[in-house]
Formats: structure tokens, C-alpha cells, sequence
């Protein structure tokens, strides 16, 4: 076994957080007040080569692997927890079902500017009746001579708006054939009858966007239909047992900055003629946050490194998103704790990062969700 | 056009610096390139991509962990490295010698470092090896201009700059506010691993300084506060300043 990171890991963890620090932290807190996306700084990622790490360099990526990929999400979330979700959502949920299930033709039209990050991506799943139950999508697709005509509604979908090439699920079937007769497919932003409806309003990731998307009598070309008629469930929950690791790695990044935030607070906070660091209250409580945020990584890592090698990856990466969801709301509770008053302020990021841990536990399959995944596969 | 650039594996800027057995202890310590000879490799990588450069060569003298620096480098865009072997222990002779040999064989048509090293700050290596090699030196340059086998720089004087032009081949070493590195690539992380880097022994020289005693600055002492009525304050900070600090005051 080896638990050390290779050479050029490492030469990108380091150039991740550097990019992180310089160019994500410094208005990460701000953007967060201003419920502010800004596209900047996904095209700065792009031009870096940080939005296509898996993919082959024929398909406009870097040739890595998901390693490097979850280590790129890590470290953005460790600064800013909304920057880490754009990356996780146009890489894991959009580019991701394109490079395993897309002609040729689709990957040169759509994974090439995916990948190298002047387009952004999305992926559409959900509506007010299909959540965790994705079964019950309601949207529809009806082939019409050479075209897909879209009717509906999808809720929640990160980056919307912003984004320029979606992954819509939609039924084209009837609805008692229930996830056999449900669809994929590639919809262009701009596309006549396709618009956006309103974007939420939200506890935390404030600067990520998430919005409606309302499909009326929309056409697409009949290519863009993705994979197969009828594998669109399949290929959804295929892309959701990788996506998930995505969102593994961005709860261990709130985490770690939630954690490193705290220790260097108790280190220089001075309450009763010493550092609350040498109180063993607070000394029990770094040391639970480590231990966990080290056990988390680890989970991560290894689902990532399942999925590189080829092996079988979702059983790991359930289990790291569950363990680390709930790490990163643990954590950042109890880094706001130990700045008290001021941890509860929006002078310090603390705050900001319990706001954002919340998400981890909810979405790309809530942790109840993991759990029944899990089970699934230790009871099969 | 051929550019060589010497660069040095130095501590994290933010690093906290602690002795251990009198010497700098580099334990948990993260290592860089110098910031300074980190402008002087985006340098060398620019005139590259406006085609005036062929070739980057960057070489780096010390331990086998200063390969990382030479990696950087390579996947920021240098061609290839040279990794000379020496003792953490050489002195800033021992190095330029050890430099100078590897420039020597290399013969490049311009040589580009950092003007000083963040840790220990000698700012020495890049006017030694040009007083080696017989070369030209400009120092502290924040510009630079190839034309016709000459280099002209601009470079900080007292209170302002100035320009020097001088003939090629020439030691050129840079201050940071010439250009602003770039992050290295992820594609270019991945080609750094392919790029070449030549492993070679220092030079045997011997040291011509020898340090004798590292210690830290002393630690801060606490400020005294004088809390009371504003006249009796006054009156007490005068006192102090006059009996206490001894602050001598002429008419």
C-alpha cells in the first residue's frame, strides 16, 4: 500500500491552492454576501486546464485522472465551498456523462469546450416531484421527425443560468414504464424555448448559481439524444455514484478550511491568562476534527482512485460522501464554536463555511440516500 | 537563443523559522522556488514565446529535493534541467563555482537569477559566477530587451533607474517586480514528468566562509500600558520616556 501522493499530485495540489488563495479566497466572503457568481473565475480555471483533469488530451483535457480532479475540488471548497460546487457539477454531473456516453461527434461538439473550460456545464435531474425518487420525472421528450420536443420544469440545478451546455433527463415514455422510459440529452443554452425561472435563494454555496430551468415546446436535434431512448435513468445514476465523490472532496475542503481556521484561532485567542489551545476542552476538539477530516479524505481518495484504476467505485464513494457530509457540518459546528461570539459573526468565515457544509448532507443524493446505497450493496 | 536559468529551493515565505541543535530546522517546512528566481524562469519563458529563445534550461545546485524546484520550472515551461548535487552546506563561493562549471559546458546566451534568495538573502551567486565566466552583469533588473546579440535591461538605481546595455553572453539577475509568474499548467505539470533532467556532481570546492553561530531575533517583549486619568498618564509617560527609555532631548 502507499498513502503518498505522486510527484505531479502534489505539483497540483500545490498550484490548486495557490490558484485557490490568490485568486478564489480574497472574494470568496463577499461573494457569498452578494449571492455573486462569477464567471471569471471558471474561465481563469479553464485556461489552467483545472475543468478537463480526467479527460484525453484529443477530447481538449489534461490526460489525469479523478484524483486529481477530487484534489482540485478539495481545494477550491477549503476557500470558497460555492467555487468548488461549480467545478464539481460542470465536471462530475455534465462533462462526465458526455465523455462515457457520447458519439464521437458529441464529445468534439460539447466535452472539447467542457473540457477546456469556455463553456460551462450543467446537469438537470430534479423537479418539484422527482428528488431522491427520480423515477417520478415528469418533464418529457416527444421525437417529432428529426427533433426532441422538451416540456417541463427542473428546480435546484446548479450552475443554470450561467451555464451554456445541460444534461437534461426527461421522459420519453410512458410514465408507468417509471425509470425504464426515462431519457438523456444535451440542451444548448439559447435553444428557443428553453429559458430559466427563478433562482433560489439559499442558506449556503450563496455565490454558485442554482436556478429553474423551464422547457415550453423546446426542440432539439434528435443527435442530441444521449446514449440510448430508455438509459437515461442508468446513465443519471451512473453519473451521480461519481458526482458524489465530487461532493466528498468539497465537504473535506470546508472542512480542512473550517479546521485550519480554528486551530490558528486557538492558538492566539487569550482567556484566562493563556490560549484557549492549551485547554483541554478545546485540545479534544482539533483533535476529533482532524482525526475525522484525515478519515474523510481517505474515503475520498480511495473512491477516486477506485474509479481511475477502473475498478468499482460506488459503494466507496457513497460511503465517502455520507461520512464526509457529515464531517464537514461536525467540523465547521464545532470551528464556529470555538471562535464563540465571534465564529457566529460575518467577520469570520467560519460562519460562512457552516452555512456551506450544510449542502453536503442534502444534495447529488442526501446522506439518508447513502445510506440506503450502502446498504444495497453490503446486504445484496 | 539559448537561456539558462539558475534557480534555488528555498522555504515557503510563510514558513516559521526554528532551530533545532543550532542549526535552521526544515522539518513540516513547505519548499519553493525563490520567488526572485521564479521571475527570472517566467522571464526566460516569455522571451520563448515570443520565439526570441530556442531553448530554457534550468539548473538548480543542492540537495535531491531541490528536483521539485526544477520541476516547477518544467511545468511552468522550461525545456529541460540540471540538477547539480551539492552539500545544503556549500557557501555562496562553492555554489557559483559549481554553477558556473555547468554554465561553462551548457554555453548559454544569457544567464537569468533571482537577484537575491529569500532565505538567506546574500544576494552574492549570480555576481559571482559572472565574475567566474568574464561575463557581464546587470543586476537588479525590472526590464529587459534582446536586440542583436546585446541584452538591455532597466534596473533599480538609488532613487530611480537606469538602462545598461551590454554584449552577450551575459548574468543577468532580476527583481520581482519584472513580471508576474504564471501558475504552471495542468497540462504542463503532466509534460514536466517527460522533460529531461540531467543529474550531475558539484565541483569538489571548498567552502570560503564558515558559519559559526545561527540565532533568532529576540522574541517581542510585551509593551507597558499606563491606564489612569489623561494628566496622570501624561505624567507618567513623560517620566518613562525621560527615566526609564533615557530619550535625550536637545534644546
Amino acid at each position: 500500500m502507499d498513502f503518498k501522493l505522486s510527484e505531479e499530485h502534489k505539483m497540483f495540489r500545490k498550484t490548486f491552492r495557490d490558484f485557490a488563495e490568490n485568486e478564489v479566497a480574497p472574494t470568496a466572503a463577499e461573494r457569498d454576501e452578494e449571492e455573486r457568481f462569477d464567471m471569471d473565475i471558471f474561465y481563469k480555471m479553464g485556461e489552467l486546464g483545472m475543468c478537463g483533469l480526467p479527460w484525453e488530451e484529443k477530447y481538449g483535457g489534461v490526460g489525469s485522472d479523478f484524483l486529481a480532479y477530487v484534489i482540485a475540488v478539495e481545494e477550491l471548497s477549503r476557500v470558497c465551498a460555492s467555487t468548488g460546487v461549480t467545478l464539481s457539477a460542470h465536471v462530475s454531473l455534465c462533462s462526465w456523462p458526455i465523455w462515457k456516453f457520447g458519439t464521437e461527434e458529441q464529445k468534439m461538439k460539447y466535452l472539447v469546450p467542457l473540457a477546456e473550460g469556455k463553456k460551462l456545464g450543467a446537469f438537470a435531474i430534479t423537479e418539484p416531484g422527482a428528488g431522491s425518487d427520480a423515477g417520478g420525472t415528469k418533464t418529457t421528450a416527444v421525437l417529432d421527425g428529426n427533433e426532441y420536443i422538451l416540456n417541463g420544469t427542473k428546480i435546484f440545478i446548479t450552475n443554470a443560468y450561467y451555464a451554456d451546455i445541460y444534461v437534461v433527463i426527461a421522459r420519453t415514455g410512458p410514465k408507468e414504464l417509471k425509470h425504464k422510459s426515462i431519457s438523456a440529452f444535451i440542451v444548448e443554452k439559447g435553444t428557443p424555448g428553453f429559458s430559466f425561472g427563478k433562482k433560489e435563494k439559499k442558506l449556503g454555496i450563496r455565490s454558485s448559481a442554482t436556478y429553474e430551468l423551464i422547457f415550453d415546446n423546446c426542440r432539439i436535434p434528435k443527435e442530441n439524444l444521449l446514449g440510448k431512448e430508455g438509459e437515461g435513468f442508468k446513465i443519471a445514476m451512473m453519473l451521480l455514484d461519481g458526482g458524489r465523490n465530487g461532493i466528498a472532496a468539497q465537504a473535506v475542503g470546508i472542512a480542512q478550511g473550517a479546521y485550519e481556521y480554528a486551530l490558528n484561532y486557538a492558538k492566539e485567542r487569550v482567556q484566562f491568562g493563556k490560549p484557549i489551545a492549551e485547554q483541554q476542552a478545546i485540545q479534544f476538539k482539533l483533535a476529533d476534527m482532524a482525526t475525522r477530516i484525515e478519515a474523510a479524505r481517505l474515503l475520498t481518495y480511495q473512491a477516486a482512485w477506485l474509479e481511475s484504476n477502473g475498478l468499482p467505485y460506488g459503494k466507496a464513494s457513497a460511503m465517502a460522501k455520507v461520512f464526509a457530509g457529515d464531517t464537514a457540518m461536525w467540523v465547521t459546528t464545532e470551528a464556529v464554536q470555538i471562535l464563540g461570539g465571534y465564529g457566529y459573526t460575518r467577520e469570520y468565515p467560519v460562519e460562512r463555511m457552516m452555512r456551506d457544509a450544510k449542502i453536503t448532507q442534502i444534495y447529488e443524493g442526501t446522506n439518508e440516500i447513502q445510506r440506503v446505497v450502502i446498504a444495497n450493496y453490503i446486504l445484496k | 537563443m539559448k537561456v539558462l536559468v539558475c534557480v534555488k529551493q528555498t522555504f515557503d515565505t510563510e514558513a516559521k523559522i526554528e532551530l533545532k541543535d543550532g542549526k535552521i530546522s526544515d522539518a513540516g517546512i513547505n519548499l519553493i522556488i525563490n520567488p526572485y528566481d521564479e521571475v527570472a524562469v517566467e522571464g526566460a519563458i516569455q522571451l520563448k514565446e515570443k520565439g526570441i529563445a530556442k531553448e530554457v534550461v534550468v539548473v538548480s545546485a543542492g540537495a535531491d529535493k531541490a528536483m521539485d524546484a526544477i520541476r516547477t520550472a518544467l511545468a511552468m515551461g522550461a525545456d529541460r534541467g540540471i540538477l547539480i548535487k551539492q552539500d545544503t552546506g556549500a557557501d555562496e563561493y562553492a555554489r557559483a563555482v559549481a554553477l558556473a562549471a555547468v554554465i561553462k559546458e551548457e554555453n548559454p546566451d544569457l544567464v537569468l537569477a533571482g537577484h537575491v534568495a529569500a532565505d538567506d538573502g546574500s544576494s552574492q551567486v549570480p555576481t559571482r559566477i559572472a565574475e567566474i565566466l568574464g561575463w557581464p552583469h546587470i543586476n537588479v533588473i525590472t526590464d529587459l530587451e534582446i536586440t542583436d546579440g546585446k541584452v538591455k535591461c532597466s534596473s533599480e538605481a538609488d532613487g530611480g533607474s537606469q538602462v545598461t546595455e551590454v554584449a552577450l553572453p551575459a548574468v543577468i539577475s532580476t527583481q520581482v517586480s519584472w513580471n508576474e509568474p504564471r501558475y504552471p499548467s495542468m497540462k504542463g505539470i503532466m509534460q514536466a514528468k517527460k522533460k529531461p533532467v540531467a543529474t550531475v556532481d558539484a565541483v569538489a570546492v571548498e567552502n570560503k566562509t564558515k558559519i559559526i553561530e545561527y540565532s533568532l531575533p529576540p522574541a517581542k517583549q510585551a509593551g507597558t500600558k499606563i491606564e489612569d486619568e489623561p494628566e496622570v498618564c501624561a505624567a507618567k509617560l513623560a517620566d518613562f520616556i525621560k527615566n526609564v527609555a533615557k530619550v535625550e532631548v536637545k534644546a
